[in-house]
């Protein structure tokens, strides 16, 4: 693949594995192992059964035809807000359960931010047995409650992180902690397409389905398996990874990934990487990150919570560098307004996240037929209450 | 020879470092601990360099980091307030921290301040070991600064050699693979880690780190290794009231004595 990581583990400029010694090992041993259990047969039957028949896949693409009418082109919604769980995390979290079991391990770590990932972390070790702790962080726990209540229920134990801007970026140091204690018997199933390699390639494979359905609906949709454009939004960009993975080497394919900016770019409220953010190291890769001139972390901010994290994974940061994705960014209101017009367009409401990407339609100039995908990571049940404190319902 | 390696041919055994965040317990504590630590008999210092997000430090030194942040400091303070450590520490110093800072001051930079105020080596734990040789090793030769790499019990013996090979100081040995501040097991599988290093024979000397806080840790650690390093345990004291310059040369006797 032409946009894909090379054997050293690095996207142009980007990526690599900037680890402690004490976690050595267990990236070594992933990365000798991932891709010989990944491409086992008795392994990729394991996984395809279990997105079909556990998780629901494919899940649709949907032609919204009032969003379409709107916006004057095809609008094509890919439904991972249908996947078991409520959004695109289960994807990775049924691949890496797969692959924690043939790695013999007896504990599962995660972290998350809004809670859809460890829910869908909670969900796959209840699946298998095997011991769950979620790490989150405490400012999150608060604002997705009921994400929590659903971890719990599931049997994992969440323990809040209560380090820094005490969100996703702490919650994912806690687990880095946790697996440094913890190097033998614990495997991290990290949700998004960041930390070290080789994780941003595994979860960037395990996330491809996404657009792999996509070529293959739209083809049954248009007669055309291309779109002209296809949007999502980013935090760490799993769910854009996933979508763009198939057609990262069609150039003909405009890629647009949402970030949010908060506040407002300029705000201090943001977590617009790209716009903000410089080269650096963040969670074991070398990628674009919101720092200081010293080098220090910034905290970012989003009203989503699984969109307020300071880095993008590293082969975004390549896509960005080289110029092969465009990346934008949506504030707060434009995400929430989109949101409200999704669900009262289409009888859908979507998660926030998935809202910064709807909202950027309204910036967009189409040309009549032209097609677009835009993946639905999400659904907004978890973020109602953030909903209805917006619009006072 | 820098000061580290002059160390090594003179002392031979029990070999006491400390480690302490600059900037912390107060902004401007830096030279005054180091001096206090020389005093005291300590044979180097580690002097921490904060980060934001330090995921190989336990909650003790993670406070540590936040709190001189929160104060202020930052690299290019580090080595002002360093600037005149030569006039009254004569022990080897090191500088420990994280990749993205010195990513940011420029590594060309980092060693060349380094080099003018005194200091003989670095540890950077996230620094892959291919990186280091590419883009580091000349730089921090040129300069005549030491990288220390570190081992755990899970590191393997190919990666022991290659470390043993890329090092010219010393190999900073883990207790056990774990976040700082955790205490030494005193038990068989220590004694059976430390004794398999011991058995490979390596050119560079091992000291031992993490987990290191009392004399019976420092003692185990020195029965099959060069010396060892307190940490947390010594940051911890530094936290608990402000006459703790008056506290350093109890600390470090009741480490070592």
């Amino acid at each position: 693949m032409r946009y894909g990581v090379n054997e050293q583990g690095y996207y142009g400029d980007f990526g690599g594995a900037y680890i402690p010694e004490m976690l050595y090992p267990n990236i070594e041993e992933l990365r000798q192992q991932y891709q010989a259990i990944t491409n086992d047969a008795s392994f990729k039957a394991e996984f395809e059964s279990l997105l079909k028949d556990y998780v629901g896949r494919p899940s649709p693409l949907y032609l919204a035809e009032r969003l379409s009418e709107k916006y004057g082109a095809n609008i094509f919604l890919k439904r991972e807000d249908l996947n078991h769980t409520g959004s695109h995390k289960i994807n990775n979290a049924i691949g890496q359960i797969l692959l924690a079991e043939r790695l013999c391990k007896k504990r599962i770590i995660a972290e998350t931010g809004a809670g859809q990932h460890g829910v869908a972390t909670a969900t796959v070790c209840a699946l298998k047995g095997i011991e769950c702790v979620v790490y989150m962080g405490e400012v999150d726990m608060e604002r997705q409650a009921p994400n929590v209540a659903r971890m719990k229920m599931l049997g994992a134990k969440v323990v809040p992180a209560t380090s820094g801007s005490k969100t996703l970026k702490d919650a994912t140091n806690e687990a880095m902690r946790d697996w440094i204690n913890n190097p033998l018997d614990t495997h991290y199933i990290i949700g998004s397409v960041v930390g070290p390699y080789p994780y941003p390639e595994m979860v960037a494979k395990f996330q491809s389905i996404i657009s792999l359905e996509t070529k293959k609906q739209l083809l049954e949709h248009t007669g055309r398996e291309l779109p002209d454009y296809a949007l999502a939004c980013v935090g760490g960009g799993s769910n854009a990874m996933g979508m763009f993975y198939h057609f990262l080497d069609d150039e003909s394919v405009k890629l647009i990934a949402v970030e949010a900016a908060g506040k407002g770019v300029e705000s201090g409220h943001s977590a617009a990487t790209t716009f903000l953010g410089k080269e650096g190291v963040l969670h074991g890769s070398r990628t674009i990150l919101m720092q200081t001139e010293d080098g220090q972390v910034v905290e970012p901010y989003s009203i989503s919570a699984g969109l307020d994290y300071p880095g993008i994974g590293p082969q975004h940061a390549h896509l960005y560098k080289i110029n092969r994705a465009q990346y934008v960014s949506i504030t707060d209101d434009e995400a929430l307004n989109a949101g409200l017009l999704v669900s009262q367009l289409e009888g859908i409401i979507p998660a926030i996240e998935s809202a910064h990407a709807f909202a950027y339609l309204e910036k967009m100039k189409f040309k009549p037929n032209d097609n677009v995908v835009i993946c639905l990571s999400g659904r907004g049940d978890k973020d109602l209450d953030t909903y209805i404190k917006h619009f006072g319902y | 020879m820098n000061r580290l390696n002059q160390l090594f041919d003179t002392k031979k055994d029990n070999l006491l470092s400390v480690y302490f965040t600059a900037g912390y317990p107060e902004l401007n504590s830096t030279l005054a601990i180091a001096e206090a630590l020389e005093k005291a008999g300590v044979d180097f210092l580690e002097v921490g360099f904060p980060y934001s997000d330090p995921v190989a430090d336990g909650p003790t030194i993670q406070h540590s980091s936040q709190m001189a942040l929160d104060a202020g400091m930052n690299l290019n303070l580090i080595f002002e307030q360093l600037k005149d450590l030569r006039k009254s520490v004569t022990i080897p110093i090191l500088l420990m921290g994280y990749a993205n800072p010195v990513m940011q001051f420029g590594v060309e930079n980092f060693c060349r301040r380094a080099a003018e105020v005194g200091v003989d080596g670095c540890i950077i734990p996230d620094l892959p070991m291919h990186e280091y040789e590419m883009l580091y090793k000349d730089v921090f030769a040129r300069y005549n600064i030491s990288n220390i790499f570190l081992v755990t019990p899970q590191t393997s013996e190919d990666r022991i050699r290659k470390i043993d090979e890329l090092s010219n100081s010393f190999i900073y040995l883990l207790s056990s693979a774990s976040i700082t501040g955790k205490a030494l097991q005193l038990n068989d599988h220590v004694d059976t880690y430390f004794a398999r290093i011991q058995g490979m024979n390596l050119k560079n000397p091992t000291i031992v780190g993490f987990g290191i806080g009392d004399k019976a840790s420092f003692t185990k650690a020195c029965q099959y290794n060069r010396g060892a390093i307190v940490g947390s345990a010594f940051v911890k004291m530094l936290g608990e009231g402000s006459d703790y310059l008056s506290k350093v040369e109890g600390f470090v006797k009741g480490i070592c004595e």
